[in-house]
């Protein structure tokens, strides 16, 4: 592990944007997530790792309602985006994830070409007054996503007609179109090829001068590269949550390291 | 990799016997001739099931097609003013001008060199009973053909027997004992097809025209009951399609799972498998005789066919439905969409090839259902012709085209048999026709996608 360069990233930003009290997730009768305490930071990439199955996902759904899907999932606790109650009576889950935008572990373009693709969020939030201020915000957003050089000329071609890391980085750039505050990633690279995860990972890196990326990764070294805080699932239990430099060089629970070294997960 | 050299693993030689792959075993060879088996039952059934399609297209080609042509006898009639105004001024006026073709046959037949014995009513068996009538119409529609001097040639159709002896269906030996055409007629028509006076051509009134009574086949029709199964399937079309998508996005996107939704499914599914003859009784129960709509009426029929097509349209729509991509609704519940957005603006322009087609498929089933029909009574007798007849909207009796096929099939003169093949022919045009829409529109919309 590159120590340097861990330490080079080391927090100096502390607003908590996101905070979790004692959450519980049931499905059904499967008590899914188990007492989770977490405080998620502005301006900041945060990892959530661990074996498969260990609720890291489902945390993540927690945090834009998306688990208000799935029929049988029941959440309990407490979690608050800038100190309000996203569980609140009075929260509308599509105005929340506005705010808290996703992108999904396999590339999910709409059958609709580049543009309008991008340009879906702003018009439904109705961010664009006219074509020209939409045309500008379709831009920025792929510019944004690093996918502008390649996509300029072709906006009006099928999105589902890119490259698999040319599609997650459109659904990115979709994600990130409508401003949230919030980015949630959920394994956003594991469909993808090295070249195609590096360059969603610089991605990330430039992402969060503007928000706060919240990315769940099996990959270790991912989660190494591009976070600066890092958080260890282990069967539904927030086990540790620190600094990513600490967590993978000096972790202070057994699990931890022997996950991170390889002899569970 | 210093082992490449070494033999052959030693479990070759301790375990099983060592076989050649170049001679099969026993256990291969009845594999083998069970696939083989299984392969011939296949194309056994699927020969069988072409053999008895053939059959049944080449039937109902070979029995449907004569009834598109009619035999027709032209003649020249010269009208006078004073000849319709006598006719017009007689009590029973269609004699006058039956009594002006018989005329004008026998002067033709004159001319031709055609003699006979027969009198002027016995030769006019030749004519169809219409005719008369036929004529007249056609006079007081068109005063200007009384000009002085002005001929007018004007086909007539021939009575069904001789049309019958033109296709093959009738022969002297039958005519033996029958009391409309005798087998001296037959030699006349044989003599007047030479002087080019009697001809079998296409016939646009069976396309177009309305059903006759039992007496003359050869003016039936099945324009009036096509124009039944249109406004029918306007009724179901616009009834149907709207509904069934409705409750299927509900059921489908909206709707809780709980025991409730689960009950309404299982009735759904077992709505369809609903012989449509109890549709037919319900429909007689509640739209006639509680409600108090018409009977006969294609609003009627149309209702009926619709209650028997929304389980066919909700349950292939809740099909396409479920196979549109969850991880669409995911990336527009994750932009903020709201539920209805992320169904209406992606979902269902996804689901719509599906959807056009369960509907397309309803619908045809519907165009060809004839059970609940008979029970509404959607056969009804209309002898006259639109637009002035009476079968001109959604409430005026009316049949449909099933009902008329089936209305002829069950009628004794064998004129209105081959009429019922015929019917079945453009039914199945219709059907055909649907089915290429619903193709065309699947492979538009999946293009744009």
């Amino acid at each position: 592990m590159d120590d340097l360069r861990l330490t080079e990233r080391s927090v100096d930003q502390t607003d908590i944007k996101i905070s979790a009290r004692n959450v519980q997730v049931f499905y059904g009768d499967t008590h899914a997530i188990k007492d989770v305490d977490v405080d998620i930071e502005d301006k900041t990439v945060t990892a959530f790792i661990g074996p498969s199955g260990c609720g890291k996902s489902t945390f993540l759904r927690c945090l834009n309602r998306m688990n208000d899907t799935i029929d049988i999932c029941r959440v309990e606790g407490d979690i608050t985006i800038d100190g309000e109650d996203i569980y609140d009576r009075r929260v509308d889950p599509v105005q929340l994830r506005a705010k808290v935008g996703m992108v999904f572990q396999k590339p999910n373009p709409f059958p609709k070409s580049i543009y309008d693709n991008v340009a879906y969020g702003p018009k439904i939030h109705g961010l664009a007054k006219n074509k020209a201020e939409l045309d500008e915000i379709v831009e920025r957003a792929l510019r944004r996503a690093a996918l502008w050089n390649e996509a300029k000329d072709r906006l009006q071609t099928p999105g589902t007609g890119l490259s698999g890391g040319q599609q997650q980085r459109l659904c990115i750039a979709r994600a990130v179109a409508t401003e949230p505050e919030v980015l949630l990633m959920d394994e956003p690279c594991s469909a993808l090829d090295p070249i195609a995860t590096g360059q969603v990972e610089e991605l990330i890196d430039e992402l969060k001068q503007d928000y706060s990326v919240v990315i769940v990764t099996h990959s270790m070294q991912q989660a190494a590269r591009v976070s600066q805080k890092t958080a260890f699932f282990h069967l539904g239990n927030l086990v540790e949550y620190g600094e990513t430099g600490k967590i993978f060089t000096n972790p202070e629970d057994k699990r931890t390291e022997s996950y991170i070294s390889g002899r569970i997960g | 990799m210093t082992d490449a050299t070494a033999p052959l693993p030693a479990a070759r030689a301790t375990g099983r016997k060592s076989s050649s792959i170049l001679e099969l075993d026993a256990r291969t060879r009845r594999r083998n001739a069970a696939e083989a088996r299984f392969k011939t039952y296949g194309i056994i059934a699927i020969c069988l099931g072409l053999f008895f399609l053939v059959w049944l297209l080449s039937a109902i080609v070979r029995n449907g097609v004569p009834a598109f042509t009619q035999t027709f006898v032209t003649l020249e009639m010269e009208l006078s003013a004073e000849e319709v105004a006598a006719a017009e001024a007689s009590v029973v006026k269609t004699s006058a001008y039956r009594d002006m073709i018989r005329a004008e046959l026998i002067e033709q037949m004159e001319l031709n060199g055609i003699e006979t014995d027969m009198t002027p009513e016995v030769l006019g068996q030749l004519l169809s009973s219409g005719e008369a009538n036929q004529l007249r119409t056609w006079v007081l529609e068109n005063p200007s053909s009384m000009t002085e001097g002005a001929t007018v040639t004007l086909p007539f159709l021939a009575a069904s027997r001789v049309d019958g002896y033109a296709k093959g269906r009738v022969t002297r030996e039958s005519l033996a004992r029958d009391s409309n055409l005798s087998p001296a007629h037959l030699d006349l028509v044989d003599q007047l097809e030479e002087a080019g006076i009697v001809e079998r051509r296409f016939n646009l009134a069976f396309i177009t025209g309305s059903d006759a009574s039992d007496a003359r086949p050869e003016q039936a029709g099945i324009g009036v009951a096509m124009l039944g199964s249109f406004f029918m399937m306007l009724v179901v079309l616009f009834l149907s399609l709207p509904i069934g998508v409705a409750a299927s996005i509900y059921l489908e996107e909206f709707a809780p799972k709980n025991r409730i939704t689960d009950f309404i499914e299982v009735n759904i599914s077992n709505l369809a498998a609903v012989p449509s003859i109890v549709f037919g009784i319900l429909g007689l129960a509640i739209f006639i005789q509680f409600i108090g709509l018409p009977q006969s009426a294609p609003l009627v029929g149309g209702l009926v066919l619709t209650l028997m097509t929304l389980p066919t349209i909700i349950i292939s729509t809740r099909a396409s439905l479920k196979a549109v991509p969850p991880s669409i609704r995911d990336a527009a519940l994750g932009v903020g969409a709201s539920k209805m957005q992320s169904v209406f603006h992606h979902v269902l322009p996804l689901a719509m090839p599906g959807i056009l087609t369960g509907t397309i498929i309803g619908l045809a089933q519907a165009l060809g259902e004839t059970a609940p029909l008979l029970l509404i009574g959607m056969v009804g007798f209309i002898a006259s012709n639109y637009p002035d007849g009476v079968a001109s909207g959604f409430l005026d009796p009316n049949s449909a085209m099933p009902a008329q096929i089936y209305e002829w099939a069950k009628r004794a003169d064998p004129a209105f048999y081959e009429r019922a093949w015929g019917g079945i022919i453009i039914l199945l045009g219709f059907l055909l026709t649907m089915n290429i829409i619903a193709i065309i529109l699947r492979r538009r919309f999946e293009r744009r996608w």
